[in-house]
């Protein structure tokens, strides 16, 4: 499902790269990043994600070799392939709950959907919260609104950044929990950032990528 | 959705700002069109009323005077000039007609006006009922006049010396109404008609002692006058050597009508252009304001566009998104101006008609309101342009950066 081959990446006017190990997640699979903050973890999330293309290597995800596509393409791609669960839950107090997931759909270009929002806010226990704003949930809350977002149009990848900084044990397990679970049930290979101990422990069997930070 | 429900969304997420740039656009937009709109309004009233007049002749004077005295009946003739200084005129062979024009009187305001048929003629004025006068002390009502006063035809009423409110009234002269004119949205609306010994036989009377002996009232009939002559030329060369040769005479003086409104335009212009000029820095003002507001949204908005980014949004969708909240704005401001202008449109028209007596019909001109919605349109793109280019430009790893 997501599989790198002799990845690095350049910044413009750097001599050095950032070199990556190489990773090969199956469909479905758990791939745990180590260690991230400062040692390239944004850089391996934008290249997985499409967001930047490598300066080496290869990046397959879902089937799809994303060095080949344009920037067009990489964008439609990812609309259509991957969810992201943001540290700071990127939702914008400017917009409902609905809203908020809504915007999965003017992303891509497409009409909303609104039973498929109702329903995955049920899903994960939020639906009462629809017709609100952030400002006006909880922290607890607002994490599982993040999470609906990420799974909304149940993305062959989910890449989940820090998803339990700042919790407590009981929160931490529970979005742990919902995490493993909404990603499961359709088969989507989840990418979580973390440097959270607990996060490591509840994934006993996930593949683990420990970054760096080096280059060359 | 699409995109224009989500610049909407997003323009009224803070409606404290999106008011006050409607209500800053808006403004500049109204004053604009009102100033467009009242100047081809003005403009299109003198330009009618001077229709097939070439010159108009009158005692010596202000020739500006003149003009609004005889053209438009908004000002006083310089005084009065003999009938038979005129005759000579009739009989140029460079003038197809001549219209005498007597004012003196009025009626509630309304100017009573002594001429002939052609005056109406000249107006192509229809009788809404009744008919043109037959003899003297015969009245036609201008619609206005007939509305105003609630006279009808077969009433009679006496004029009061003066061309304004009030004067002495003569009433040992009484006029009867034999007809009411259809409204012409020209100065006809507003004029009491009457033939031209009418208003000699109201002041013979006024002038007129128990004691004048016959060779008197011989005397006076003999100085009849008139205030001032309309005339139409049968030839451009008119133009040319008939003004000189009127004002080659010792009594009159000739005014010629289209040289003396471009005159009175550009005199005018010089306040409309000032209004104009405060409509653009309303204008600049609202621009600056509404980029002010993009731009802040833009900031306030950074993990928004972030995140939309991540989700797949192209930068041209999120630059078009906050050009599409610009439109938004340009196109509410739009109707409300429009509204507002029409209410100025119709507000200037009654004042103008009733302050100044011109007719103006003050309705909104679609030919002349034209570049208003250009201007909206352009003030639009141009606060929303550097905003949709950090819109465009966005950081996409914004949201995967370590706080």
């Amino acid at each position: 499902m997501i599989d790198t081959q002799g990845l690095a990446f350049r910044f413009a006017g750097s001599a050095t790269a950032l070199r990556f190990d190489d990773v090969h997640v199956p469909s479905g699979g758990t791939l745990l990043l180590r260690r991230p903050s400062g040692s390239g973890k944004s850089t391996w999330l934008s290249l997985v994600a499409g967001l930047m293309v490598a300066s080496e290597g290869r990046v397959s995800v879902a089937g799809t070799d994303l060095g080949t596509l344009s920037g067009t393409q990489r964008d439609r791609w990812r609309s259509a392939h991957v969810g992201v669960l943001p540290q700071r839950l990127g939702l914008s107090d400017s917009l409902t709950v609905f809203d908020n997931l809504a915007l999965v759909y003017f992303a891509a270009g497409l009409s909303v959907d609104r039973r498929a929002i109702e329903r995955v806010l049920n899903d994960l226990g939020v639906g009462d919260l629809i017709e609100r704003r952030p400002a006006q949930i909880s922290g607890g809350q607002a994490q599982r609104v993040a999470l609906a977002r990420a799974v909304l149009r149940r993305p062959a990848v989910v890449l989940a950044d820090e998803p339990t900084a700042s919790l407590d044990d009981a929160a931490c397990a529970g979005v742990l929990s919902l995490l493993r679970e909404h990603t499961q049930a359709h088969g989507a290979t989840l990418v979580v950032a973390t440097h959270d101990a607990r996060a490591v422990q509840a994934w006993p069997d996930a593949l683990s990528l420990v970054l760096s930070g080096g280059g060359e | 959705m699409s995109i224009w429900r989500w610049a909407w969304t997003y323009l009224w997420s803070r409606p404290l700002t999106a008011v006050l740039n409607l209500v800053l656009l808006t403004l500049g937009l109204t004053v604009l069109g009102g100033v467009l709109q009242a100047q081809a309004q003005v403009e299109r009233a003198l330009q009618r009323d001077l229709a097939g007049v070439d010159l108009v002749v009158g005692a010596k004077g202000s020739p500006m005077q003149l003009i609004m005295a005889g053209v438009f009946h908004v000002d006083v003739p310089p005084g009065n000039v003999l009938l038979e200084d005129l005759r000579w005129l009739q009989a140029h062979p460079q003038v197809e007609r001549l219209i005498p024009l007597s004012v003196g009187d009025n009626l509630a305001g309304f100017r009573i006006v002594g001429t002939t048929h052609d005056y109406l003629t000249h107006h192509g004025a229809r009788a809404a009922s009744g008919q043109w006068w037959r003899a003297p002390m015969q009245a036609v009502l201008g619609a206005d006049v007939a509305q105003t006063t609630g006279l009808v035809v077969g009433q009679s009423f006496v004029g009061a010396h003066g061309l304004g409110h009030g004067g002495p009234a003569h009433d040992e002269a009484a006029y009867t109404v034999v007809g009411l004119l259809k409204p012409c949205a020209c100065v006809l609306d507003r004029l009491v008609l009457t033939a031209t010994e009418s208003v000699w036989q109201v002041h013979d009377e006024m002038h007129a002692t128990p004691d004048m002996s016959a060779e008197d009232w011989a005397a006076l009939r003999a100085d009849r006058e008139v205030s001032l002559a309309l005339i139409r030329y049968n030839t451009p060369l008119a133009a040319v050597s008939l003004p000189r040769q009127v004002n080659a005479t010792a009594t009159l003086q000739a005014a010629a009508p289209a040289m003396e409104v471009t005159r009175l335009l550009s005199m005018l212009a010089v306040g409309t252009q000032a209004v104009q000029g405060l409509g653009v820095v309303m204008l600049l003002v609202a621009a600056l304001s509404v980029w002010v507001a993009l731009w802040q949204a833009l900031r306030e908005r950074r993990t928004d566009i972030a995140l939309m980014r991540l989700l797949g949004a192209s930068p041209t969708r999120l630059a078009a998104l906050l050009l599409a909240e610009a439109l938004w704005l340009a196109l509410l401001s739009l109707l409300l101006s429009l509204v507002l202008t029409g209410g100025l449109t119709a507000l200037i028209g009654w004042s103008l008609a009733h302050d100044v007596a011109l007719a103006v019909g003050g309705a909104l001109s679609w030919a002349v309101w034209w570049p208003v919605p250009l201007v909206a349109l352009g003030v639009a793109l141009l606060a929303a342009a550097l905003p949709a280019i950090g819109a465009y430009r966005q950081d996409v790893q914004t949201l995967l950066s370590p706080r």
